[in-house]
């Protein structure tokens, strides 16, 4: 099975859901119109990233009745949509999602397990993290789904894939740091992880990122698509809007792992014993 | 070896992007620059015509009777460079009744009044041509607190604020300087003669590379000494850096109420943009 994959990496306006909604519809309507099955945002696309004190005006229950979600939803019914939003739980807890929207059903939420609180982040400050990373299935076979900080601990991909994921979905509002090489610095390290996982894994491995300005810190955009064998299947433009096409043949998965079978070859119990034994602390 | 080079066209890039960003963001599509005569204020500006184009920049040359000669001309080139708009409105009979008040009157003094007197009308012009002020301190004169509070710090937005001042010299010459800039010892042009280096008692290379290794590296000091640093340099430097904090930080508000100002009531500038 072949599926069209479209990675959005977009500017969003800090705070303004109508404004960043209409985005979302509008690029949905071009990703359906040129075939797209899946159309992946960003982090937080429909809210911005340094959100602060914004956390609660702009936080959501997934709820069908929710008029974004409700037009999200619809919008679902031609491609399935991943889009990045604030959820709020029924106790007021808040947290980076990311929601995979399929056919008029909210099929999955992922919530950010990782808030990086450090340096330039200040996500627990206003965030509780996620406590789960689960695969899923979909239309197009089990995908996983991470946010940024998520994918910089090597055990959350790995979980994924153990959970039986074969397309990793990642989002970033990866803000650039790094001047001395050909692009910002944070871009190479990311897309190094990307092809990294890819290869190891042996999966389909997707990641877009925000693009544009919040007060001084910047996004560089850079979306790309890497197949089982680690190669680039796309890649969209540094800094700018757009929309990025990949086509991922599926049967990859068999071909590369018939190669190279990593995945037959792992051994989760051994991984267990010994995390049990680590985590006995004596 | 301590490395502070850049990749100029990735910083010339980004840095044109962000000014482009904050000031049409807010519903402006003009910018105001002081222009010295010197580097920083060359590299700001010729990034904020590439930004907004010629016809969108107003450069000022504000100068006061003790000013350089070089100054001026070293402006003109900038101005001939871009092409952009400016106005040449000299200080002197704006600042003389008040130096004039006080005879005893220090530099420093008479220099921070220059300062905030360019900044008014830096400010009074952002209102009349409907453009935001965009700044030109670099990194190291941030960090050292080599700057007149509410004078040459007041800005907008500051593009190159994360450059030490010795790369912004590779950005300059990467746009294009003319030589005539990029080889003048760099100066606040407040009283004759005087130089940054001059004024500090060091150089911006030999400071840049230390600051580069306390603040981006996080060195501690005994890391500096260890790196070649003298440890009496090293701890003027730190020192230098600490008591200059005010200079960077909005001031202190007493908290009083549950949600204050600067402590909980926290978003970004481009909240809703």
């Amino acid at each position: 099975m072949n599926v069209t994959l479209a990675l959005a990496q977009i500017n969003t306006k800090l705070g303004d859901m109508q404004a960043n909604l209409e985005k979302h519809l509008a690029l949905a309507k071009e990703a359906w119109s040129s075939g797209a099955d899946i159309l992946l945002f960003p982090e937080l696309s429909l809210t911005g990233y340094v959100l602060q004190d914004l956390v609660p005006a702009v936080a959501r229950r997934p709820q069908t009745d929710d008029p974004l979600f409700k037009a999200l939803l619809k919008t679902s019914q031609d491609l399935d949509l991943v889009v990045g939003f604030v959820e709020e739980d029924p106790r007021h807890r808040f947290y980076i999602a990311h929601a995979y929207l399929s056919q008029g059903e909210i099929v999955h939420i992922h919530r950010k397990v990782h808030l990086p609180t450090y340096t330039l982040f200040d996500e627990k400050r206003y965030l509780a993290p996620g406590d789960g990373l689960r695969a899923f299935d979909t239309r197009f076979g089990r995908l996983g789904m991470l946010i940024c900080e998520d994918f910089w601990h090597i055990s959350s991909p790995y979980l994924l894939w153990l959970d039986g994921a074969d397309l990793l979905l990642m989002s970033s509002a990866s803000p650039g740091r790094g001047i001395t090489g050909e692009q910002i610095g944070s871009a190479e390290a990311v897309e190094t992880m990307m092809k990294t996982y890819a290869q190891l894994l042996t999966v389909f491995v997707a990641h877009t990122n925000r693009v544009g300005f919040e007060d001084g810190l910047k996004f560089w955009g850079g979306a790309t698509v890497y197949d089982p064998d680690g190669t680039l299947l796309a890649k969209g433009p540094y800094d700018e809007e757009s929309l990025t096409l990949a086509e991922l043949d599926l049967e990859q998965l068999r071909r590369t792992r018939t190669r190279l079978p990593l995945l037959r070859d792992e051994r989760p119990e051994l991984v267990r014993r010994e995390l049990e034994r680590i985590l006995r602390h004596d | 070896m301590i490395d502070l080079s850049i990749n100029p066209a990735l910083v010339r890039k980004l840095l044109v992007e962000f000014i482009r960003s904050e000031v049409t963001r807010v519903g402006y599509t003009k910018a105001v620059v002081n222009l010295s005569g010197g580097l920083d204020s060359a590299v700001s500006c010729l990034l904020a015509v590439e930004a907004l184009g010629a016809e969108n920049v107003l450069a000022l040359r504000l100068p006061y009777k003790t000013s350089s000669a070089d100054s001026l001309e070293h402006a003109q080139l900038i101005l001939d460079q871009t092409g952009c708009r400016s106005l040449t409105l000299p200080i002197t009979e704006m600042v003389e009744p008040l130096l004039e008040r006080f005879p005893e009157m220090t530099p420093v003094r008479k220099g921070n009044i220059m300062a905030r007197m360019r900044m008014i009308i830096a400010y009074d012009q952002s209102e009349a041509f409907g453009g935001l002020v965009v700044g030109t301190g670099n990194k190291t004169e941030i960090l050292l607190g080599y700057t007149t509070l509410y004078g040459d710090s007041a800005c907008a937005l500051n593009p190159i604020g994360d450059l030490y001042k010795t790369q912004v010299r590779q950005l300059a010459r990467a746009l294009e300087i003319p030589e005539a800039i990029l080889a003048k010892p760099p100066s606040a042009d407040l009283w004759a003669g005087q130089t940054d280096e001059g004024e500090l008692g060091f150089t911006y290379e030999e400071v840049d590379q230390l600051l580069f290794l306390i603040v981006d590296q996080r060195y501690r000091p005994e890391e500096c000494v260890e790196a070649g640093f003298d440890e009496a340099f090293v701890h003027r430097v730190i020192e230098r850096v600490r008591r200059n904090q005010f200079k960077r930080l909005p001031p202190p508000i007493a908290k009083l109420s549950s949600r204050t100002v600067g402590y909980d009531f926290l978003y970004l500038r481009d909240w809703g943009t």
